[in-house]
């Protein structure tokens, strides 16, 4: 459960706010749950990273995750799809449940969540390999295509919901390295979709890029929402603005506001929150 | 107040002065192991090179009964002392294998003993002075030629100088060395893979670690030790076999390629790793497809750098027992053998003058051999470098 601080701008009652749901409902948006996140905490070490985080993500949106750094954010988005068992001495309790399960029960195979929850990283990172395989390889590795037509016919959609293929349709065989940072961007966006998933995590996507690849890449992001639920990680405060429908404010690991976009940037809850968007805090 | 340009000056100029006298210490250290390596390449060449050479004299071979019995009659009395024996020796062999010989007298270049040989190098010291008389007579009519010692490549080592070759010992360090990449290779690739990839990071790997770090440093000839105790004693593998003079320089091996191995895998970024783990692949996988891959040539070039480190190694051999006069090619790898160094080390213990030549020469032919792998690990590493 969050504790508020007496001080803390309230507006009205902080409706679900304990239950993990916006305070204000974004009505243009879908409401069908994909994660919900309850009491969760995680620590590296002995240090907290996450306190109490309650949080329900609907799908076919983009959520955006806003806040200092150092707060929790690219830490919250692993948790999504485990990728935290990777870092030696985390520790983790509570509840991330999709579909009804929790991700982190023993039974789970975090290669199956991973192939539901994609994830594209800060720094574009294609493998050394062409970018044909970049697409092709995680399909075939789960068997979901094997004939030669059907790669090609999935490698072909993959790059076309990533807006790559007209650029890059006659030079497939070239390495993946050899793009732009813009286009290796969307190559690896290509590589998170080409498997199907249904939640694609996005940390920081387009922080190393130009603003014409940025903007590139958010109408990519609001293209592809439609097919999958986007969580993304944004230090750009119109970024999240732009493209999300739900916004989560995270501070010094916890989740201090969760709102719809709208109403966290015209009209915030928290005085934090307030600060934060206005910039009055670092 | 603050410093005139000239003060500060003053001050650089001593400053100067230090680096201008470091540059030249530096590159007389440089001239000085430059002229080292030189007076040890010019030594080597001076004093090998000629192990390339053979003489042969042209004589008359009679084919005849006599000859059968007594293969020393098969040549005049005069060139007689000339002629090596290790070729006379082979023809009553020869009369045997082709019968159309006997009852003909030929004219043929043969060996020359190793004293001829010498004294045509301008060695004029194992000949008597008739007998030199009759090299110079046959030199004058063209009889008496240096010409390419192919038989240097192609026999193995022998008591009579112009016979010794250094084929049995190059084939028994190709086995040697073979035995040791088979073992040596696939568990050290894989014990660096688990320790980088896999083990968690605990006291426990920490330890092994430590210990991997040191057995590189530990001295050949405690190996040699180990393997005398374990695979010659425990497990009973014929003494002076390539197989146990290849398990031996596997063990001394094993921590080099562990140590490259593990750095080829430290050097691939993280964020490949992440991407793999992202599209959902196991670990295995995230190591096989795309970890290996990118480390496999630091991992050839450490190996190959390993078995040119053993190739070189005499001492955890001499242990094992394959420091030894061993004349014909081992056919299999239990039998005995010997290796490149240690025919080196043979022939560098032999008094005769012309046993000098043909160590050199077989240091020429272990330097050549160990400069091209050498090479070759820097051509791979310099064609797979990869950008990413
Ligand atoms: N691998 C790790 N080991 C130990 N502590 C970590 C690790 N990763 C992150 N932390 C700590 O956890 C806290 C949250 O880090 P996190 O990377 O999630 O922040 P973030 O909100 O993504 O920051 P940024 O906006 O700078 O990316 C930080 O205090 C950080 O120091
Ligand atoms: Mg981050």
């Amino acid at each position: 459960m969050m504790n508020m601080p007496v001080s803390e701008r309230s507006l009205g009652p902080a409706a679900g706010q304990g239950t993990g749901q916006p305070m204000v409902r974004n009505d243009n948006a879908q409401h069908e749950l994909s994660v919900r996140v309850r009491d969760l905490n995680l620590w590296y070490g002995e240090t907290q990273a996450l306190k109490n985080i309650d949080i329900d993500v609907y799908q076919h949106n983009i959520t955006a995750l806003i806040g200092p750094s150092g707060c929790g954010k690219s830490t919250f988005l692993r948790c999504l799809n485990r990728m935290n068992d990777l870092i030696p001495g985390v520790s983790l309790q509570g509840l991330v449940e999709m579909d009804g399960r929790d991700v982190n029960e023993a039974r789970m195979d975090e290669v199956a969540l991973r192939r539901r929850v994609g994830m594209v990283f800060q720094k574009p990172n294609p493998f050394p390999k062409s970018i044909y395989d970049n697409i092709a390889y995680a399909p075939r590795m789960h068997d979901l295509v094997s004939r030669k037509v059907d790669v090609d016919e999935l490698v072909e959609r993959a790059l076309r919901d990533a807006g790559l293929w007209e650029e890059v349709k006659d030079k497939l065989q070239e390495p993946g390295t050899s793009l732009s940072g813009g286009q290796q961007q969307r190559l690896c966006i290509a590589r998170a979709i080409a498997v199907r998933p249904e939640v694609i995590l996005m940390d920081e996507p387009s922080s190393a890029l130009d603003p014409i690849s940025t903007a590139t890449i958010e109408d990519l992001m609001d293209k592809l929402k439609r097919q999958y639920t986007i969580i993304t990680v944004t230090h750009n405060m119109q970024q999240a603005a732009r493209v999300a429908d739900y916004t989560a404010f995270f501070h010094l690991g916890e989740l201090v506001e969760y709102n719809d976009t709208q109403t966290m940037f015209s009209n915030p809850a928290t005085k934090k929150a307030e600060d934060y968007i206005t910039g009055r805090y670092g | 107040m603050s410093q005139s340009f000239d003060e500060i000056s003053a001050q650089l100029r001593r400053r100067h002065r230090k680096t201008t006298r470091l540059k030249w210490m530096s590159m007389g250290a440089l001239g000085l192991a430059a002229l080292f390596l030189v007076v040890f390449f010019g030594d080597m060449l001076a004093k090998g090179l000629p192990a390339f050479q053979q003489a042969q004299i042209q004589v008359q071979v009679d084919y005849n009964e006599r000859a059968a019995e007594l293969p020393l009659a098969a040549v005049q009395e005069d060139v007689r002392p000339l002629v090596s024996r290790g070729y006379l020796r082979l023809i009553p062999g020869r009369m045997e294998d082709n019968p159309e010989l006997l009852g003909t007298t030929r004219k043929e270049w043969v060996l020359a003993d190793s004293a001829v040989d010498q004294y045509l190098k301008g060695h004029h010291t194992g000949l008597r002075d008739g007998q030199a008389a009759v090299v110079e007579r046959l030199q004058a009519d063209g009889r008496a030629e240096l010409r390419f010692n192919s038989g240097f490549f192609t026999r193995g080592d022998s008591k009579m100088a112009e016979l010794a070759g250094i084929a049995s010992a190059a084939m028994g360090t190709l086995m040697t060395l073979l035995v040791t990449l088979a073992v040596a290779f696939p568990i050290g690739v894989m014990t660096a893979v688990y320790l980088e990839e896999f083990a968690p990071d605990n006291r426990l790997t920490q330890l092994i670690e430590i210990n991997i770090n040191n057995l590189a440093a530990i001295p050949s000839i405690l190996f040699g030790l180990l393997g005398l105790a374990i695979f010659i004693n425990v497990f009973g593998v014929p003494r002076s076999s390539p197989l146990v003079g290849g398990l031996t320089l596997a063990l001394m091996t094993l921590p080099v390629i562990i140590i490259a191995t593990r750095t080829a895998l430290r050097s691939v970024p993280d964020s490949i790793r992440h991407a793999a783990f992202g599209v959902g692949c196991s670990r295995w996988q995230v190591v096989r497809d795309h970890v290996l891959p990118l480390a496999l040539p630091g991992i050839m070039t450490g190996s190959i750098i390993g078995l040119a480190q053993a190739m070189g190694e005499t001492a955890p051999l001499i242990i094992v027992g394959m420091v030894a006069f061993i004349p014909d090619v081992a056919a299999s790898f239990s039998e005995a053998a010997t290796v490149l160094p240690a025919q080196i080390f043979t022939w560098a213990g032999e008094p005769e003058r012309a046993f000098v030549e043909k160590t050199s020469g077989g240091i020429l032919v272990l330097l050549a051999v160990l400069i091209s792998l050498n090479a070759t690990a820097v051509v791979l590493r310099k064609t797979f470098e990869r950008r990413w």
